[in-house]
């Protein structure tokens, strides 16, 4: 997993990017806000400048400036408990939990329908077709249903949030892993075959590491589809708890900065999660000596 | 020749016996239901272990095929002999009376949601990512900017800018269709920007020697080399758009569409038509991504992965 640095480094292009996104955002929040911020100053108040302080700071904007943003999360997070609804951090936690759960599941089921596939040719014939074409099937369509299904058999909570993100990441897990166990060199399977090992014995030496290197990309696709499903399967919940609910409760009752609070919060958790698969990641080359 | 014969004889044997077994559901005693449900799962059993070694078109088809028609008989079987409530998991025979019921309500949620938001979202969306990877391709300062930026949104979970695309657009389809092109940008983008960079430096070197300029060398070869990269972006956004414009739907929505019947209908608990949505949807979202996938077999024709001899 080496990359190539390109000369003149990373940072400063990045870096400009990143301020003309912020230069667009403002000049953005003054475009959409100038006709209600119109609205509230007084006639003869129409200063370009004045317009535009007046569109940065609104109560409920149709875009918030990025500072309005930054400004509702601290206060959120500082001046209330943890364990309090108000603190946006307590719903990043609750979905991210979600998150966390149903990434478990999904690698879990991935991976045991993957080694099937790979151990029975005949799961390989008729199962694997299934799986592909399931990539095609808007499956987060099913989420609502599944937890007002759920809800009705008593189950609540945790539970569906995870069903559904691990639900959403079994599939390119299982792809993934189906390829990765493939990919064990022949020679070696040929020279497991003389030991006379067993099924199990070259699926734990030979097949799971050349595994690994596939499993790491599809992990990464994986934790953001949990993310997603994990937000989506907590908007018919009636908005109780989680990024999701959050977002669904602010755009009832046109809070948008919260709105926004909610998607950059849950923009970072993906973002998080992304470096968390990267931290193991590189914990497991180091302990393979250098190699995926 | 007997497994040939195997192979033939029994998923016949196995369709047979599963439809006799659904038709005494309820009738017959028990020992001869009995009786038909083990044929069935047998001959089923023996059909998949029989085609597994084939080699022919037919005998590849065939085990997904029967695969799929035995969970759907052991879907039907148990909800019907266990009589699992509607309102938790409908029979698939209920999901197509359904089907056949609300025959117009589904076109009609088809068209506002697939034939609007996701088609129109899905041009705009791919197009856009298309012709900005292109206008940011002489600039290597804004490429090295762009890129993370861009792999860092899509790995953002979008669908969550919906409420506030709705806010800006209204409940209509544009919104749907302004989340869609959300969604379908960065994949697209990102897809292009390593597809440009395909091409080898040998092939380069050529186009060099026949004093090739820019827009030559990207129209003769950069761009024909980043085809199969930009197929699968056109591919994996097919279905990004359709959940997206379904996921947006949950937000709010005037009263159609598909992420509105299925939000809707789930909450009142008549699942069957929330199962004919779903499967109107699995449908549309196959058949779109069959369509993509044989316009890319047409155009990619040359690259190895098409190639290959048949069976490797």
């Amino acid at each position: 997993m080496t990359e190539e640095r390109p000369a003149g480094g990373r940072i400063l292009p990045f870096a400009a990017v990143f301020a003309g996104v912020l230069i667009a955002w403002y000049a953005g929040a003054v475009l959409l806000n100038a006709p209600q911020a119109k609205a509230m100053l007084p006639a003869g108040h129409a200063g370009l400048w004045v317009l535009a302080r007046a569109s940065w700071t609104m109560q409920r904007p149709e875009l918030p400036a990025p500072q309005q943003i930054l400004f509702t999360l601290g206060h959120s997070v500082f001046a209330n408990p943890l364990t309090s609804p108000r603190n946006f951090l307590y719903h990043m936690a609750v979905t991210a939990k979600e998150t966390l759960a149903g990434l478990l599941l999904g690698l879990i089921l991935g991976i045991a329908v993957a080694a099937g596939i790979i151990r029975w040719r005949t799961l390989d014939r008729s199962l694997m077709p299934w799986v592909i074409a399931s990539q095609t099937v808007p499956i987060l369509a099913i989420a609502p249903m599944v937890v007002v299904v759920l809800g009705n058999l008593g189950i609540t909570g945790l539970f569906p949030k995870a069903a559904i993100a691990g639900y959403l990441c079994f599939f390119p897990i299982t792809v993934a892993m189906v390829s990765g166990l493939r990919a064990a060199d022949p020679l070696a399977l040929d020279l497991m075959r003389t030991y006379s090992a067993g099924n199990a014995q070259v699926f734990r030496l030979l097949r799971w590491p050349a595994s690994l290197g596939f499993l790491f990309p599809s992990l990464r696709v994986a934790v953001a589809l949990a993310v997603v499903g994990a937000i989506v399967a907590e908007l018919p919940t009636g908005a109780v708890a989680g990024l999701g609910a959050r977002l669904l409760a602010g755009s009832y009752y046109g809070q948008t900065i919260d709105m926004w609070v909610a998607l950059v919060l849950s923009s970072l958790l993906a973002v998080l999660g992304l470096a968390g698969v990267r931290l193991i990641e590189r914990l497991v080359i180091a302990r393979r000596g250098g190699r995926l | 020749m007997r497994r040939r014969a195997a192979a033939s004889a029994l998923p016949v044997l196995a369709i047979a016996a599963g439809l006799a077994a659904r038709a005494l559901l309820g009738h017959a005693p028990a020992s001869l239901f009995l009786l038909f449900v083990l044929v069935t799962l047998a001959a089923t059993a023996g059909a998949l272990f029989a085609l597994a070694g084939g080699t022919s078109l037919a005998e590849r088809l065939a085990s997904p095929l029967l695969f799929g028609l035995l969970v759907l008989w052991a879907w039907e079987m148990l909800v019907l002999g266990l009589k699992v409530s509607p309102v938790l998991l409908p029979a698939p025979s209920a999901v197509a009376v359904a089907f056949a019921d609300h025959y117009r309500t589904l076109a009609a949620d088809f068209r506002l949601t697939y034939l609007h938001s996701v088609v129109i979202g899905y041009a705009i969306g791919c197009c856009l990512g298309f012709a900005v990877a292109i206008a940011i391709d002489r600039s290597p300062f804004l490429k090295r900017g762009l890129g993370p930026f861009a792999s860092l949104m899509s790995a953002m979970p979008i669908v969550a800018v919906a409420p506030i695309m709705i806010m800006w657009f209204g409940f209509g389809w544009p919104s749907k269709a302004a989340v869609v092109v959300l969604m379908t940008f960065f994949p697209m983008l990102v897809s292009t920007t390593a597809g440009l960079a395909e091409a080898g430096a040998m092939e380069h070197e050529l186009m060099q020697s026949y004093a090739a300029g820019y827009s030559a060398t990207l129209i003769k070869l950069r761009l024909p080399a980043a085809l199969p990269l930009i197929f699968t972006a056109l591919k994996l956004n097919s279905t990004l758009a359709l959940i997206g414009a379904v996921v947006a739907e949950f937000f709010g929505t005037p009263i159609g569409g598909m992420g509105f019947r299925i939000a809707t209908e789930a909450a009142r608990m008549d699942l069957g038509v929330v199962w004919a949505t779903i499967t109107v949807a699995a449908l549309a979202g196959s058949i779109s991504f069959g369509l993509i996938a044989l316009l890319e077999r047409a155009m990619t024709f040359w690259h190895p992965s098409f190639r290959a001899p048949a069976g490797s």
